[in-house]
């Protein structure tokens, strides 16, 4: 571990020595993939990427050449129809996912890279998304070539069909901005003009200039109420037609009826205006809207991204062999498919011919490749990676597994927000009373006192309206968000928060987020003659070929190759070759020793354990397993210290799941669990009363995640998880869990605090209107001022160094 | 007080002006990404072109 890579971070090998000249200085490199990119960086004159990156790149090994080959299919009319938007003339656009953007200067070196191309027209990336929108002329440039040229730099784009969901999203978006900004600055100038008035209130002031100014403040306030507040008069409408009660309607009739008084108050020169009111009202009403739409859309985006981990295109094989690149949604069920390797499977079906092994760990949690034979079922979404597969499509579309997890997790979700329906219950009756009580108030003043009757209801209305109070539990968690991204902590869901201080269980599972989820080599033994060096160069060089986990972590311990003759991979055994006239074998015991006839004691470990032999003799054994990551230990204390109990709960088998636990002490561990098993041992949990956090990483655990009260996922897990989870650790390190539950306890304090606060103004201010000692402008300013409050005592929650630095 | 009968209008008509220059950017996507912009604006695109002798040590 002496150097690391300049590009990607990683530990630089001693051999082969690679170097690449940035900013007049040789830097290190640790492999070939990123000395390629950064040469292709510095050859663009785009150097300073590395002097303004912030994080370190990724590490380009997917980049390999017969994928980049295959770039050229997305150029095909027929493959494009699905995500690219033809323009006038020879003009297109398309949408593209990046993978490895992990910071602003990864953004500034796609923009300048790409921009440059001849052809291109726009090239936008967004940071927050990871995605870019790219419009070329098609007679200059090909999509392919756009897709290679980010790949020389050492990033990976896919095309993709936004979906309607999204343009929707980015639609409302736009509109509630639109509404929030016109309330915004129209409140601001008739405000400015109701201080004048209130002031000639008392100092007196000329009739026509008042009259006047109630003129500019009716004209101001008309976009306000019939633009901008259109939504609260819609569902106010909505709720009376399915005779319920929620807190738009008392909103409505406030400033509904405000306005309407002050329009009939400006031409009948009456003594009041409220046009302020109405104005604040809207606009801080319309500013929650707002916050709570964003949480809202992020979560939406969850069953969207399962459709993703299909491919968009699949070769078909006619009848008589010839191959044929067609979109995924045009395959129907009997047609034949060839999926080589490193493609993933486009729907489910059996293999007709060739045996491969499939990386299953998005749908699983395997994280071991399986073997698939002719007749064996094949999983839409999974990646093949051996050897060439013809497969013959049996379910597509709806009927995939990969939907039938996406419907489970939509369901979870719209079973999820159970407690807000119950809120919104206590909602209603709290406005029912609140209208009864001010009409009982309009009443008993119109009796008494009808000149100030409406002046004083609208001060009920205005001064009870639980604004501080609806602020204060988003404005907390907003602030809390902000300062949880900081430490590293995605919140996604907007409970997430509030339910991660409550919670009393964690289930960890095992796969990727207790370990690492690579394969490494932990020991390794010689059995035979020959040294450490030469078993270590042959092994390696058998292993390069391959895409196996398993070969992957072999052929990382020595750099060193030999030459070797006739590598030839057997799937689910293991690869011979030929060195210096010897006949070598690599993978397990009986494909290796079948060569030399020798016996070996059978190690019973946990671990997998692989085998290399010759032809007289058995020389080495590899013992392969996943390494803890190294804060899982000190992560776990914290956790009892904080009183919570821990599960481990795996797909895996016995012995590597109970290894694990007994290394961490954790007593309550599951092992060999399906995706349902799962989610039966969280909701007997939650039957106990226990409120579970399930910490996650793969697909297979999305229903399992949805179904616990609050789901985590780990940032190195597959897209979707990110997605269903409710929230992110964004960075590998496990100890941001310990500091994000800190973090959502002191925030749940500052929402009992902000509740308390807010309910003590209303309870106080509410007997004072009533009473008739509250004009509507001091309503509406109390109502400020207690709103300010609640959001100063949440802006607290944004100062996050002290927790950075306990953890 | 009469110049009010100026000033008013014009602070309308400017309010107006700032109001279509928000949708403006509205429309043309400048909410979309919120983090981006505050990074890019430290990037200079001729950065190359500035002598660094001196100033090669690492900064990354």
């Amino acid at each position: 571990m002496t150097q690391a890579c300049f590009h990607c971070g990683l530990p630089v090998p001693i051999e082969p020595d690679l170097q690449v000249k940035i900013q007049g200085e040789p830097r290190a490199m640790c492999c070939h993939g990123c000395q390629a990119v950064a040469e292709a960086i510095v050859a663009g004159g785009l150097e300073s990427f590395y002097s303004h990156r912030t994080a370190t790149s990724r590490r380009p090994e997917d980049l390999i050449p017969a994928q980049l080959e295959r770039l050229s299919m997305y150029d095909r009319e027929i493959v494009q129809r699905s995500f690219v938007t033809v323009a006038e003339g020879d003009r297109r656009r398309a949408s593209l996912i990046l993978e490895g953007i992990t910071c602003a200067a990864c953004v500034w070196l796609n923009e300048r890279h790409v921009r440059r191309l001849p052809g291109i027209l726009t090239f936008d990336v967004n940071l927050s998304n990871h995605r870019a929108r790219v419009e070329w002329d098609a007679t200059q440039i090909q999509l392919s070539d756009i897709l290679r040229a980010i790949a020389a730099i050492g990033y990976i784009a896919h095309p993709f069909d936004p979906g309607k969901q999204e343009e929707i999203h980015r639609r409302e978006k736009r509109i509630a901005l639109r509404k929030l900004a016109i309330a915004g600055v129209a409140a601001m100038q008739v405000m400015m003009l109701a201080v004048a008035l209130y002031a000639g209130d008392y100092s007196g002031m000329d009739a026509d200039l008042q009259h006047f100014m109630r003129w500019v403040s009716l004209v101001l306030t008309v976009p306000v109420v019939f633009y901008s507040a259109t939504s609260f008069f819609k569902n106010a409408w909505r709720d009376i037609q399915r005779r319920q009660a929620s807190m738009d309607l008392p909103v409505a009739i406030a400033i509904g009826g405000a306005f309407l008084a002050s329009v009939w108050m400006t031409l009948t020169g009456g003594h009041e205006v409220y046009f302020d009111s109405v104005c604040m009202f809207a606009f801080f009403l319309l500013s929650t809207r707002y916050l709570e739409m964003g949480a809202r859309h992020r979560a939406g985006e969850a069953a969207e991204a399962l459709v993703r981990l299909l491919p968009a295109t699949a070769t078909r094989l006619s009848s008589d062999g010839a191959e044929d690149i067609v979109s995924v949604a045009d395959l129907r069920a009997g047609d034949e498919v060839l999926i080589r390797p490193g493609e993933v499977v486009p729907a489910d079906g059996l293999v007709v011919t060739g045996v491969s092994s499939l990386d299953e760990s998005l749908l699983s949690g395997e994280s071991l490749p399986l073997l698939r034979h002719p007749g064996d079922p094949l999983v839409g979404g999974t990646l093949n990676i051996e050897s060439p597969l013809v497969m013959r499509i049996e379910k597509v579309g709806e009927d995939t597994v990969v939907s039938s997890i996406g419907r489970l997790l939509e369901r979870a979700q719209m079973e999820k927000p159970r407690i807000a329906y119950y809120a919104d219950l206590i909602a209603g009756w709290f406005v029912v009373g609140l209208l009864m009580l001010a009409s009982l108030v309009a009443i008993w003043w119109w009796f008494h006192d009808p000149m100030r009757a409406f002046a004083i209801t609208l001060s009920v209305l205005v001064v009870t309206c639980p604004c501080a109070l609806s602020l204060a539990t988003p404005l907390a968690i907003t602030a809390a968000t902000g300062s949880l991204t900081r430490l590293g902590l995605l919140a996604t869901r907007g409970h997430a928060i509030e339910t991660l201080a409550k919670v009393t269980d964690i289930v960890f599972d095992k796969t990727g987020t207790l370990t690492k989820g690579q394969l490494r080599v932990l020991d390794l033994e010689l059995l035979g003659t020959q040294g450490l060096t030469a078993v270590l160069a042959i092994a390696a060089t058998l292993e390069q070929q391959s895409e196996h986990p398993v070969a992957k972590a072999i052929g990382a311990q020595a750099t060193d190759r030999v030459a070797m003759t006739d590598i030839v991979a057997t799937p689910g055994m293991g690869v011979q070759g030929y060195y210096a006239g010897q006949h070598y074998r690599i993978g397990n015991l009986q494909f290796v020793s079948a060569l030399s006839s020798s016996k070996v004691a059978v190690n019973a470990s946990n671990r997998t354990s692989v085998y290399l032999g010759n032809d007289t003799e058995l020389l080495t054994r590899f013992d392969l397993g996943d390494e803890l990551r190294p804060d899982a230990a000190t992560m776990l204390v914290a956790l009892r210290n904080l009183g919570i109990s821990v599960h481990l709960l795996s797909g895996d088998a016995q012995g590597p799941v109970m290894a694990v636990a007994q290394e961490l002490g954790i007593t309550q561990a599951v092992f060999a669990a399906s995706p349902t098993d799962k989610l039966a041992y969280v909701r007997q949990l939650q039957d106990k009363g226990a409120i579970v956090a399930m910490v996650g990483d793969g697909v297979n655990d999305a229903p399992v995640l949805a179904g616990a009260n609050v789901s985590i996922a780990m940032g190195g897990g597959t897209e979707l998880a990110h997605a269903a989870a409710d929230l992110v650790i964004l960075s590998d390190h496990l100890h941001y869990l310990v500091a994000g539950l800190q973090m959502a306890r002191r925030t749940l304090g500052i929402i009992r605090q902000n509740l308390g606060m807010s309910l003590a103004y209303n309870m106080s201010a509410l007997p004072l209107a009533a009473a008739g000692f509250i004009a509507p402008w001091m309503a509406a300013l109390g109502m400020s001022a207690s709103s300010l409050v609640v959001v100063v005592n949440a802006l607290r929650l944004r100062k996050v160094d002290a927790l950075r630095a306990k953890s | 007080m009469t110049v009010l009968y100026f000033l008013i209008p014009l602070a309308i008509v400017m309010m107006i002006i700032a109001v279509l220059f928000f949708l403006w950017t509205i429309r043309s996507g400048q909410y979309e990404d919120l983090d981006g912009p505050a990074y890019r604006i430290l990037m200079d695109d001729d950065d190359p072109l500035v002598p660094r002798k001196g100033d090669v040590s690492d900064k990354s």
